[in-house]
């Protein structure tokens, strides 16, 4: 809406708002995208120009009613979309336990990934496991594919003496080094021009070796975004650079963070290829980034990829979405739920049933109340034991420098 | 007179603001129709309209360049930094260009931007929703830094900041939104009921530059801004000496004649910050303590800061400057 004229003035500048609010009835328009439009250009010698219809369209293989078709159907096993399905499921009990968590006070904050759940778990696998993960805080799920245990994920979360960034970030800010899982950081869109360089680094030591990298919709107006793309433009690292375009950053709609309407066609005219594709369908997710993972090993440089998903949950434990959103927004979303269509194509190919699904999620979360209950044997925030006040002191710089030391002292812990 | 938390004083500053000067405009992210992450601009974007109170995309640097821009062409912006870990992305624009823009133009342009931001530890926010970066700004000549303590400073502070045709800063310590902060995490009671916590609803001000004495004695002169002045409030009160305790408020400029002549009277002072001591605005207050009364001090000046590391999460009550630490060092100002 604009400003309302006043005094004779002209109406205001432009100022957006989000298509619904409280109160008002959810709406998406249907999507008319199916796995059939849109085909496979070769990674090797794909131009951006080749994948115009490909930025404005939609990649999807998963139908609505949970058939896989079309040039970018993966072809992956059974086993290995059982596996896909499992750490979903993980994931969405995992994150279900810790906001239980957070609300009596084991957790200081915590973020779901609810909704957004295949993003994490289908791009990991499709990558190589020496591959760089650089991700923001709403891709914990790479952890899982890498062989993170729980246990060590929750000693975090709850910031006890085991918790292997020592207690000194917020929960979900996990780092995980054997995983090459990288520290995640709260500024917003910071990790998404860094990547380029560790990318970068890879081309510069010859090494077959990719970077993939997320950024919100909402922190890709940040400078570094912009720099990322361009960086990436120029000197065509090995590198995979993903706009989770989820709708919301806290209250403020995808309409604060572009005046159009489409994010994949940002790259095209920097001479990096862009497909949009559908965040729900964990196979078009896997299918894309395996896609750019291969022109990465053939040395052609970056592929831009927007994530076309909604994100269910609050922002975090420290806002009401209801507040800003209709509530049951979520359910109208043309892309459903990344869970429940994969299980549904399993089903459908007769490799799945709802028993088995029921039977899986209670085994899993007997393994996260299993898994949280060993890490709470190691303290948590609100009773302790924390880690020690000395880790304030280390590993500011390499060696404590004599300031810091006198003030270890000082507190005398 | 109404009773009021600083989140409500701030909004009925802003309130008044957007009501009494048509140039005044509110912007940043997520203050617009959800009323900000804190709730400080809650309902203003509904009685002021979206021209006047919106959302901006996540882009600090962004941000403060349009607020420059609105500046100089003849508005009174004010924006949020949602944190002000988060203000980094500014810095450029604020540092090099606003601060400098009178200067470098020969004094015909000028760019009167207010720049809101929560800032401080105490609640459990780590590295990046916990730091106070005022001496961050206080090093940059051309922009003035004013760090509140409670709801009654917050407002006629804020109401100066946007009536001011310079480029301000302005500190919002997040812990004494909802209530004043004894340095105890057990106990954390509200606004209600607290000697500032009586607001006027209309317009006032407090003048940039102007420290508020909060207690007097004649021991020892203590000096701090934001969330520390009631954890300094305490310390005093848990140390048994009879001391001064000075909220500077303004940073800059900040109040030489309420620091001078109280140092002259005890020949005592504590300074205390929760930033870390390095290059801290408590160097620049002890140095000039220094330099304007070695004759009067009996003892060295101290200071107690948070330590010269990042803000911890889980162990930020060992970070934070306590009670404890504040009444020590009052009493080792008091050593023969």
């Amino acid at each position: 809406m604009t400003g309302e004229a006043q005094d004779g003035r002209l109406d205001g500048f432009t100022v957006p708002d989000a298509p619904r609010r409280p109160g008002e009835q959810a709406h998406f328009e249907p999507w008319t995208f199916t796995p059939q439009d849109l085909n496979r250009p070769d990674p090797k010698t794909c131009t951006s120009a080749d994948t115009s219809e490909h930025a404005s369209g939609l990649v999807r293989v998963l139908d609505d009613d949970g058939i896989a078709s079309g040039a970018w159907h993966p072809n992956l096993s059974p086993d290995e979309l059982r596996q896909g399905l499992e750490m979903m499921c993980r994931l969405r009990i995992f994150d279900d336990r810790m906001m239980k968590m957070q609300r009596t006070g084991k957790l200081s904050f915590y973020m779901r990934s609810l909704g957004e759940e295949a993003i994490a778990i289908s791009q990991t696998m499709a990558l190589q496991e020496h591959d760089w993960l650089f991700p923001t805080y709403r891709q914990p799920g790479c952890q899982f594919v890498r062989g993170r245990s729980m246990v060590s994920m929750i000693n975090h979360c709850i910031g006890n003496v085991e918790d292997n960034v020592k207690g000194r970030q917020m929960p979900v800010h996990y780092t995980y080094r054997e995983g090459h899982y990288i520290s995640v950081s709260s500024p917003v869109g910071t990790q998404f021009s860094q990547a380029v360089g560790v990318a970068m680094a890879s081309a510069y030591k010859g090494e077959d070796q990719a970077t993939i990298t997320w950024i919100g919709d909402g922190a890709s107006a940040e400078g570094d975004y912009h720099y990322a793309v361009n960086f990436a433009s120029i000197f065509k690292p090995p590198v995979i650079l993903c706009v989770v375009n989820n709708q919301w950053a806290i209250s403020t709609h995808r309409h604060f963070a572009s005046g159009g309407n489409n994010f994949a066609t940002r790259a095209l005219p920097y001479g990096i290829p862009s497909f949009r594709v559908d965040g729900n369908d964990f196979l078009a997710l896997y299918s894309v980034t395996k896609w750019a993972r291969e022109r990465a090993s053939a040395g052609m440089g970056a592929t831009h990829i927007e994530i076309l998903t909604y994100r269910a949950g609050a922002h975090s434990s420290s806002d009401d979405a209801s507040l800003y959103r209709p509530a049951d927004e979520h359910e109208h979303w043309p892309g459903g739920d990344p869970i429940d269509r994969l299980k549904n194509h399993l089903i459908t190919t007769g490799e799945w049933s709802e028993e088995k699904q029921i039977a899986l999620e209670q085994q899993l979360d007997e393994e996260v109340v299993a898994a949280y209950k060993e890490a709470v044997t190691h303290g948590d925030l609100a009773n302790g034991p924390w880690p020690p006040a000395s880790t304030i002191f280390t590993e500011v710089y390499e060696e404590v420098p004599w300031h810091i030391q006198e003030q270890r002292e000082e507190l005398g812990k | 007179m109404t009773e009021m938390n600083m989140i409500q004083s701030l909004n009925s500053a802003l309130n008044n603001m957007l009501e009494s000067d048509p140039n005044v405009l509110i912007f940043g992210e997520d203050v617009g129709y959800f009323g900000g992450v804190f709730r400080v601009t809650d309902g203003l974007q509904e009685k002021h309209g979206s021209n006047r109170v919106f959302d901006a995309p996540l882009a600090e640097g962004g941000i403060a360049a349009i607020a420059f821009g609105m500046g100089l062409n003849g508005l009174r912006p004010v924006m949020e930094i949602q944190f002000a870990d988060y203000i980094f992305p500014a810095y450029d624009q604020i540092v090099n260009e606003m601060a400098k823009l009178r200067h470098r133009s020969g004094g015909e342009f000028s760019t009167p931007v207010t720049i809101r931001t929560p800032a401080g530890g105490g609640i459990k926010g780590g590295h990046h929703h916990s730091q106070s970066p005022e001496g961050q700004f206080t090093h940059t000549p051309g922009i003035k830094v004013v760090y509140c303590s409670n709801p009654y400073n917050a407002k006629g502070l804020l109401i100066s900041a946007i009536e001011c045709n310079d480029p301000v800063v302005f500190f919002e310590p997040k812990r004494c939104y909802r209530g004043p902060f004894y340095g105890d995490p057990h106990n954390v009671p509200t606004w209600k009921g607290h000697q500032y916590s009586d607001v006027p609803e209309e317009h006032y001000t407090i003048p940039i530059g102007e420290a508020n004495m909060v207690m007097e004695g004649d021991k020892c002169t203590v000096i701090a801004w934001g969330a520390m002045v009631h954890v300094a409030e305490q310390g005093i009160k848990d140390s048994g000496i009879s001391c001064d305790l000075i909220d500077l408020q303004s940073l800059i400029p900040w109040d030489k004649d309420a620091v001078v002549n109280s140092v002259k009277k005890t020949g005592r002072c504590v300074i205390v910050h929760e930033a870390p001591k390095t290059s801290g605005f408590g160097a620049e207050m002890s140095a000039s303590v220094q330099e304007r009364c070695f004759y009067h001090l009996e003892n060295p000046i101290e200071r107690v800061t948070g330590w010269d590391t990042p803000f911890p999460h889980s162990t930020e009550w060992d970070y934070l400057p306590n009670p404890q630490r504040i009444a020590d060092a009052i009493k080792r100002t008091q050593e023969d």
